[in-house]
């Protein structure tokens, strides 16, 4: 008897708590997968127009809605401040390193911020990357990176076309757009109103999905669905010169 | 034993000899400087020497006057012209013949003596003490002790304001950084010694090196915030002089802090996470040093209609927070920071990296701004979905004519 409960304190001792998990404010992702892990890495992954930086946005709004600072380390220079500072970005609070499509820089970077310490969420674009390239980063150096933010408050995010910490990562996250809103009939003027994209986890091999919708920005006024000028007519003087 | 020199109208002039003299200097008035000069036999001889050494450095016109505390010395610089040396425990005798007004008493105290006959310093030295004290209080009896040459008070001397600056004259010219931030290691620790003695940190540093062919190297590094500490310091400028070497060997080195007072921060369990301002300040210097100083900041939107216009500003922790709370989840765009010049016929769309036939889309919208200016810009975009399953932002040009894709929806 002794020795049992004595097993079981053993086992309580040695367990490894849960990471405390980082929401992204977006209902449906938070409720099936509840955040992503601090002091990890997480993968997201997936094609062009798959919801992945839509994802990151949101991440980084609700860290910084917390009063955390965000640094996001961007090797394609893709990063939009105006689609930032709508997705709610405190733009103050976030630093932005452009390292114009030099990956190595990237990790040389990133590394510096998690040595550094102190943020809510480093980000490591490498989205625009060509995977090729992409996969010459050495496992050595995820393990580094792996390293370097574990029993940290730092979540540290990366965004791909494929799956590159691979083992180095705590969750990883595969994207896929799923449907496209668009209002107004075909043929004549519409407007991108939102769209779907669909979150699946695939490390830890926990089936799981998240769908969640990201709206088209229509707060600068002058995007309607009346278009103020003739499609057609635009589209043929185009055409025409 | 003090001295005190006294010139009408020479400004700072004596303030300024009596510095040269002395670490203990107190200016009186704006005539009159008192100097305390225990010390000075060693080097000048007798106290007589020593007020000859005073007279001969000061170059104008002056009334010296030397005695065993600063009240007579004073006194006896105001009311006698030349030198003076009062004999320690003769003071008395010495000051008798000057006027009661040097002492500047309240006006009712002098007309008080002044009806009573009395007008020197003798005069009211020989009134007892007793009388004195019931009859004008206190104020009585300070005016008394001066007037017979006894004064207890300390000298108050002025503080040269502080220069946190260290230079250094190198033995033979230095080409090389290691050897150099040697010496700048040990400069600072001198620099970082005093802001810390007085309880202060730097705001700023800057670096002047004197170069060999005369010229001058010099570096300014503006902190976020104050800080002290040497070593960060020493990486800040070792980083700083590697992006920005000097153009020959440096002969001599000058360094300078600006003085501030420390960041005081209240910590609390509650407060959220944010990077140590120093830790900070390295890393970003560090990281500078790497993707190039222009390439990494806080974004900044400009009030502009012109599509993904920012400019960069340095990044800090210790900036105002706006206050903005996270809204539902937006379409993010990623942009070709190079907009991809395309081609479009029909309903094809090609560019590096881009290829397919528009499935949907949404436009024209037109824009066009800045027509007041050389730069003018106005562009027909259209958002469309691609065959390859792509969501791009396309435009036309309308100045060209010429086809971009400016990014992508993610």
């Amino acid at each position: 008897m002794a020795a049992a409960i004595l097993q079981t304190i053993h086992l309580k001792l040695h367990a490894r708590p849960d990471a405390e998990l980082m929401p992204s404010g977006i209902p449906g992702f938070d409720a099936v997968l509840g955040g992503i892990p601090r002091g990890s890495v997480t993968d997201i992954f997936g094609p062009a127009s798959s919801g992945r930086t839509s994802l990151l946005l949101a991440l980084m709004a609700q860290a910084t809605a917390r009063e955390e600072f965000c640094a996001v380390v961007d090797a394609s220079d893709a990063f939009d401040p105006t689609s930032a500072a709508a997705a709610g970005i405190a733009l103050e609070r976030l630093l932005w390193i452009r390292t114009g499509g030099n990956a190595e820089h990237a990790l040389k970077a990133t590394d510096l911020l998690l040595q550094a310490g102190g943020f809510g969420l480093v980000a490591m674009d490498l989205g625009d990357i060509a995977p090729e390239t992409a996969r010459r980063i050495s496992l050595a150096s995820w393990y580094r990176l792996r390293r370097a933010v574990e029993n940290t408050p730092t979540a540290l995010v990366v965004v791909e076309r494929t799956p590159l910490a691979r083992a180095c990562a705590t969750l990883a996250l595969e994207c896929a757009r799923s449907r496209i809103q668009w209002s107004g009939a075909p043929g004549c003027s519409q407007l991108l109103r939102s769209v779907t994209f669909a979150a699946e986890r695939r490390k830890p091999m926990r089936p799981a999905s998240a769908v969640f919708e990201a709206q088209e920005r229509l707060d600068n006024g002058w995007r309607s669905e009346q278009a103020p000028l003739s499609r057609e007519r635009v589209m043929t003087a185009h055409l025409q010169r | 034993m003090f001295a005190c020199m006294h010139a009408s109208g020479a400004g700072a002039r004596p303030l300024a000899c009596a510095q040269d003299f002395s670490l203990q200097v107190e200016p009186t008035d704006a005539d009159t400087v008192i100097l305390d000069i225990d010390g000075l036999g060693n080097l000048f001889g007798t106290v007589h020497e020593i007020a000859h050494a005073i007279a001969r450095r000061a170059g104008f016109p002056v009334n010296i006057a030397i005695a065993s505390n600063p009240d007579a010395a004073f006194h006896a610089a105001r009311g006698f012209t030349g030198i003076s040396i009062l004999p320690q425990g003769d003071e008395a005798k010495f000051l008798a013949s000057l006027p009661l007004t040097l002492l500047s008493p309240a006006e009712e105290i002098e007309e008080t003596l002044a009806r009573w006959g009395i007008r020197t310093f003798r005069d009211l030295d020989a009134l007892p003490d007793l009388g004195v004290a019931a009859r004008l209080g206190e104020e009585g009896v300070r005016l008394q002790k001066l007037a017979c040459g006894e004064s207890s008070r300390r000298l108050r001397p002025v503080e040269a304001p502080p220069r946190f600056e260290e230079t250094m004259e190198l033995e033979y010219p230095v080409d090389l950084l290691e050897p150099l931030m040697f010496v700048l290691g040990r400069l600072l620790g001198d620099v970082c010694a005093r802001l810390e003695e007085r309880a202060l940190a730097a705001i700023e540093l800057r670096l002047c090196l004197q170069l060999e062919n005369a010229g001058e190297h010099a570096r300014a590094i503006r902190l976020p915030v104050p800080m002290r500490s040497a070593r960060v310091f020493l990486k800040l400028l070792e980083l700083d002089l590697e992006k920005h070497p000097p153009a020959a060997p440096i002969v001599r080195v000058t360094l300078a802090a600006e003085p501030a007072k420390p960041r005081v921060t209240q910590n609390g369990l509650f407060i959220p996470l944010a990077p140590e301002p120093e830790k900070l300040e390295l890393t970003l210097a560090r990281i500078a040093a790497v993707v190039g100083e222009g390439n990494m900041g806080s974004p900044e939107l400009l009030d502009t209609h012109l599509p993904g216009a920012f400019r960069m500003r340095s990044f800090g922790t210790s900036r105002q927070w706006a206050g903005k709370s996270a809204g539902p989840a937006t379409l993010a765009f990623r942009v070709f920071r190079q907009p991809l010049a395309a081609k479009v016929q029909g309903s094809f769309v090609s560019a590096p990296g881009v290829r397919g036939k528009i499935v949907r889309q949404a436009g024209p919208w037109r824009t066009s701004g800045d027509w007041w200016t050389l730069s003018a810009w106005a562009r027909d975009e259209w958002d469309v979905e691609l065959s390859d399953g792509g969501l791009y932002r396309i435009y036309c040009d309308a100045n060209t004519g010429r086809w971009f894709i400016e990014g992508s929806y993610d």
